[in-house]
């Protein structure tokens, strides 16, 4: 299998594909120009600007440039997954923050141990480390945004039946309990839900690329197996630690709920 | 401050929360319930009536103030405990999903409650009072009248046998005869056990007057008369 890299030229006229998204906005007057406009040049910008940071980092392969990167991908990750939620209670950005933390590392680091043996990936730290990281950031924020926003609707939209099971002597985890399964069952939800179609309806980007680079299918199936096991755990990690730092939040230990303390933020 | 008076049930002293505008939402508040005393509390709306009530079911965090039941102090750890011994029952009465049996059954879900079970018996024989069948059990609690979630969410707490039942205004929902019915049920309950004792919230000054042993009015997040019985 042969692997050929792409000119300038062929990016170009895959760029150029955007002009259809454009045509059909101006067709039927989605009023979207503006936003694919920006969307096209934020994606060329992001990726190419990643391109030099991972070329750098790869050629340097220090051990603290590697981490340097992935933290500062943990703290973006944490703070988009808040960025994305409707409704926000002070402290909510540093729950966000440990989740993704208490989430990611502890996963990759079993990734780093037990799957991919350092023996490996120890003379290329970079090559391993930042594109695993990435795909199980990439879908732990998503499960700790979805779980954060869950909570705090339907603790607000449910604050009657809350304070019901308080007032007739239940604990705060019993009372909250079901809207913190709620809120841990969402956020899980979309990995399960891809794992089901996964290879039916649903070519993995990593695998894809992988095949496209000349690797073996069935070796190409295997990481994308590591991958989906990796993203499932640490998305159930990462939203059950964000779900349940918010609930400690949002109750306090005499047992109150401070429904004065959850704000929306989008209209 | 002063210590809470022997017969005091529950005692509430200089009970204070100010909203996060600085507004005074219970300034300074004091309160005693004694065994087997029923007590209303009368006053106009956004007086602080309700206020009072989640005060004194802990649900809320106050400003400052003290809160004895039968003379102790109440431990953080302590709250759900407590809440099973002072039972708010809130005035738009809320049902889980499912039947009238499943929200009766809820309370005993709880630590707080495990040692004991759901008693049809008990139940049943409070339902005729209410003229009711024992087929109510099985309805489901979405189809229900406002009313008739009102009498679910009160068999609720008084199955519990708390020791102070805080009633935001329990009939409001009600038809006159229901009323009447819901009015009885409140007195038996309270003669069943004397160290029991109530604090209802009403509008109507009658029913005040037909249940309370004492009267009390609140107006702007203060008390500001006591009818009837000692102060």
């Amino acid at each position: 299998m042969s692997y050929h890299d792409l000119s300038t030229l062929d990016v170009t006229v895959a760029a150029l594909l955007i002009l259809v998204n454009g045509a059909i906005s101006l067709a039927l007057g989605l009023g979207l120009e503006r936003r694919l406009l920006i969307a096209a040049v934020r994606t060329v910008v992001q990726l190419l600007l990643l391109g030099y940071v991972l070329k750098w980092i790869f050629g340097a392969s220090h051990w603290l440039a590697i981490v340097g990167l992935m933290l500062a991908m943990s703290a973006i990750a944490g703070v988009s997954a808040v960025r994305r939620t409707e409704r926000r209670y002070p402290g909510v950005w540093l729950n966000s923050m440990t989740a993704v933390m208490a989430s990611a590392w502890v996963v990759l680091g079993v990734a780093l141990t037990g799957v991919i043996s350092p023996a490996v990936w120890s003379s290329s730290p970079a090559q391993y480390a930042i594109p695993l990281m990435g795909m199980i950031l990439g879908n732990t924020l998503n499960g700790i945004s979805l779980g954060l926003d869950r909570l705090t609707e339907e603790l607000t939209s449910r604050r009657a039946e809350v304070e019901m099971r308080l007032c007739l002597g239940a604990t705060r985890w019993e009372a909250a309990k079901p809207f913190v399964a709620n809120a841990i069952r969402t956020g899980m939800v979309p990995i399960i839900n891809s794992m089901m179609v996964v290879g039916l309806v649903s070519l993995p980007g990593m695998m894809t690329g992988q095949i496209l680079a000349g690797a073996e299918p069935m070796a190409a199936v295997r990481y994308q197996i590591v991958i989906m096991f990796l993203i499932a755990a640490g998305t159930a990690l990462g939203t059950t630690s964000a779900v349940l730092l918010g609930y400690r939040r949002l109750f306090n230990r005499r047992h109150q709920f401070l429904a004065g303390s959850i704000r929306k933020v989008r209209a | 401050m002063t210590t809470s008076e022997p017969h005091s049930l529950l005692h509430a002293e200089r009970l204070r929360r100010v909203a996060e505008d600085g507004i005074l939402l219970l300034d300074g508040v004091s309160l005693s319930l004694s065994a087997s005393e029923t007590v209303a509390l009368i006053g106009p709306p956004g007086s602080g009536k309700t206020l009072l009530l989640r005060a004194l079911a802990m649900l809320d965090a106050l400003n400052g103030g003290d809160l004895r039941l039968g003379g102790d102090v109440i431990t953080p750890e302590g709250v759900p405990h407590y809440r099973s011994q002072v039972i708010y029952v809130q005035q738009r009465s809320t049902l889980i999903e499912g039947t009238v049996r499943d929200n009766l059954a809820l309370p005993f879900s709880f630590n707080s409650h495990a040692a004991r079970s759901l008693d049809e018996d008990r139940i049943a024989s409070r339902l005729k009072g209410l003229g009711r069948e024992l087929a109510f059990l099985d309805r489901t609690s979405t189809d229900l009248s406002g009313g008739e979630s009102q009498i679910v969410a009160l068999l609720r707490a008084m199955q519990l046998n708390p020791a102070v039942l805080l009633l935001d205004e329990p009939t409001s929902s009600l038809d006159q005869q229901t009323s009447f019915q819901v009015e009885s049920l409140l007195c038996q309950w309270m003669q069943e056990d004397g160290n029991r004792a109530m604090l209802i919230v009403t509008h109507d000054e009658a029913q005040a007057g037909r249940l309370a042993d004492r009267i009390i009015r609140m107006d702007r997040a203060q008390i500001v008369d006591i009818a009837g019985g000692q102060p």
